[in-house]
């Protein structure tokens, strides 16, 4: 019995340690090949590079408009990102509180964008219409605007939950709407915004398509499209495609390393809920 | 207490107006435009009646492929990433050494654009300087190795199995947290009755878990339908239009000034999403009456 146990457990670390290899050779390749030389990396493998090119990292962030990519990137995530929680906590204070027919209404209008899938080429029209074509804050409004539902969705429900007493009480008190929903409110929304601000962040940050449709020309580039632009440039030179790839890959592996148990509960929070 | 006074109709129109004029009014326009010859080339736009949809639904147009194809990776992707997720919940939440470091690995592809992860395989999976075709010759396995992502026969496959690596995680932490809020109870009472593992699972895991398979498999499909990223970086819907699925085909009409046509796959894929989403709630709430 005690034996059959020991086995069982074995057997288990193995497969749980196998599937965590199947997970990080990949890195692993992609970080050992970004130290070769261009011919040494033509074959993607394992093999150490004779000396280890420090300066690969060096001529990515020269030639690959990194930096720039990540200026982007960070002001278009952290922008859009504050702009959606404003916008989302007010309409969801409102829709959570009012029982009126129209804010139901407009309740389940919000909701409908949670699965719908944009038109992006009308969505191109209207963004050149109303002259945000191609301008970064037209791509932070544009963000800002496919994350209003699910925000808008995960705030609802925290507002749900805090007791009505407290507005009645703030009511009593002299507050009016500004007063209750920025004094007594928001206080309590900070748990719903780090959520929002992890979800949100991470999603724009990632985000490709948007870019490939709204914007042109390398300055305005967020980083997602600095590296394919820079893969498309230097397809044979893998070793520098590598490097690329880490310097990108690490800034959210280093907030996902500090920021687990953070990202985890605001990605699942939004499921768990729904 | 006043209630329009005190919530005010106002405060919703930041979110409101973005809704409306970034997201609901382009998808109206577009079921408009999905009866036009609107295009890059020409500035009138002519009322078409059905000529898009007919050439959408004729029988001999690739159209349908990307329609069985966008189905075929929804349907296939979300089955492989709720069984191996669930797989991989019960795995970690058993007492194995260094769970929590387990989990945050599986879920760390998570975190990464879908972009570099697709990088990444694209130079792992090439036919002649990739690592797995180099592993499987090492290892005397020279038979198995493919052109994984330009033949017809596995570029399709090959794509699901990218994105079961990179989504399979995300359902993984769901799962765990929908276990852990199992009484333990339940296994004990089903061990004193003599339950062996795969009982335990059938009677007491399942049926707790319903809701969050449920949330996992929308989840899943309504990220199935939409997939874009992955399928463009991939194989940019290659061999042919093997692997071509409808965001991908609105993107490459929307390039080449199609955008009548582009309109026209965006709304039908709209449609498409609503009517599942339909038919996944109303099939949630009958569970939920028994």
């Amino acid at each position: 019995m005690r034996k059959k146990r020991f086995f069982k457990r074995l057997f288990q670390n193995l497969v749980a340690w196998l599937l965590s290899i199947v997970i990080i050779v990949p890195f692993l390749i992609v970080l050992v090949n970004s130290f070769k030389s261009q011919g040494e990396a033509y074959l993607m493998d394992f093999t150490l590079p004779e000396k280890f090119l420090i300066e690969n990292y060096q001529t990515v962030i020269e030639r690959g408009h990194l930096l720039k990519g990540f200026v982007n990137s960070f002001s278009y995530a952290f922008f859009s990102t504050i702009l959606v929680i404003i916008a989302a906590f007010l309409a969801a204070f409102v829709a959570a509180r009012a029982k009126r027919r129209s804010v139901q209404i407009i309740y389940y209008f919000l909701i409908a964008g949670i699965a719908l899938p944009v038109n992006n080429i009308t969505l191109m029209r209207v963004m050149s219409f109303l002259g945000l074509l191609n301008t970064r804050i037209g791509i932070i409004i544009l963000y800002a605007a496919m994350a209003v539902p699910i925000s808008f969705f995960i705030s609802h429900g925290f507002v749900t939950g805090i007791p009505r007493e407290l507005d009645e009480a703030a009511v009593i008190d002299g507050c009016g709407p500004w007063g209750l929903f920025s004094r007594v409110i928001c206080p309590l929304m900070k748990p719903v915004a780090a959520t929002l601000f992890v979800l949100n962040f991470m999603g724009t940050w990632n985000d490709f398509t948007m870019a490939i449709y709204y914007l042109n020309g390398s300055d305005k580039m967020p980083v997602t499209l600095a590296v394919y632009n820079f893969f498309g440039q230097y397809t044979q030179s893998w070793n520098l495609v590598c490097a690329d790839i880490i310097l990108t890959v690490l800034p959210v592996l280093v907030v996902y390393v500090l920021g687990q148990k953070y990202i985890v509960s605001g990605m699942t929070s939004g499921a768990v809920k729904g | 207490m006043n209630e329009k006074k005190i919530y005010p109709w106002y405060f919703m129109t930041g979110a409101v107006l973005l809704f409306l004029m970034l997201f609901l009014i382009p998808s109206m326009m577009g079921i408009f435009y999905s009866f036009t010859d609107w295009n890059r080339y020409d500035d009138n736009v002519n009322f078409v009646g059905l000529k898009n949809f007919q050439k959408v639904f004729s029988g001999n147009s690739n159209y349908l492929l990307f329609i069985k194809n966008t189905l075929a990776f929804t349907v296939i992707s979300t089955f492989v990433k709720t069984v191996l997720a669930l797989a991989l919940a019960i795995l970690f939440t058993e007492k194995i050494k260094l769970a929590n470091l387990h989990r945050a690995i599986a879920f760390a592809p998570q975190v990464m654009s879908m972009l570099v992860v697709g990088l990444v395989f694209k130079a792992m999976l090439h036919p002649s300087t990739g690592f797995l075709n180099i592993f499987l010759r090492a290892i005397g396995l020279e038979a198995l190795t493919r052109d994984w992502l330009g033949s017809i026969d596995t570029a399709f496959g090959t794509i699901i199995c990218v994105d079961v690596w990179k989504g399979v995680g995300y359902g993984m932490v769901i799962f765990i947290a929908g276990l852990q809020a199992i009484p333990k109870e339940y296994y004990e009472a089903a061990e004193i009755d003599g339950a062996g593992f795969w009982a335990k699972v059938g009677n007491v895991m399942i049926p707790f878990l319903l809701p969050t398979i449920t949330v996992n498999i929308v989840l899943s499909i309504s990220y199935g339908l939409r997939v874009f990223d992955i399928v463009y970086v991939l194989t940019n819907g290659g061999p042919g239009y093997a692997t071509d699925v409808m965001n991908t085909v609105v993107f490459s009409e929307f390039s080449s000034g199609n955008y009548a046509m582009g309109s026209t796959v965006a709304s039908l894929l709209a449609l498409l999403t609503l009517a599942v989403s339909i038919a996944i709630t109303r099939t949630a709430n009958r569970k939920e009456v028994y």
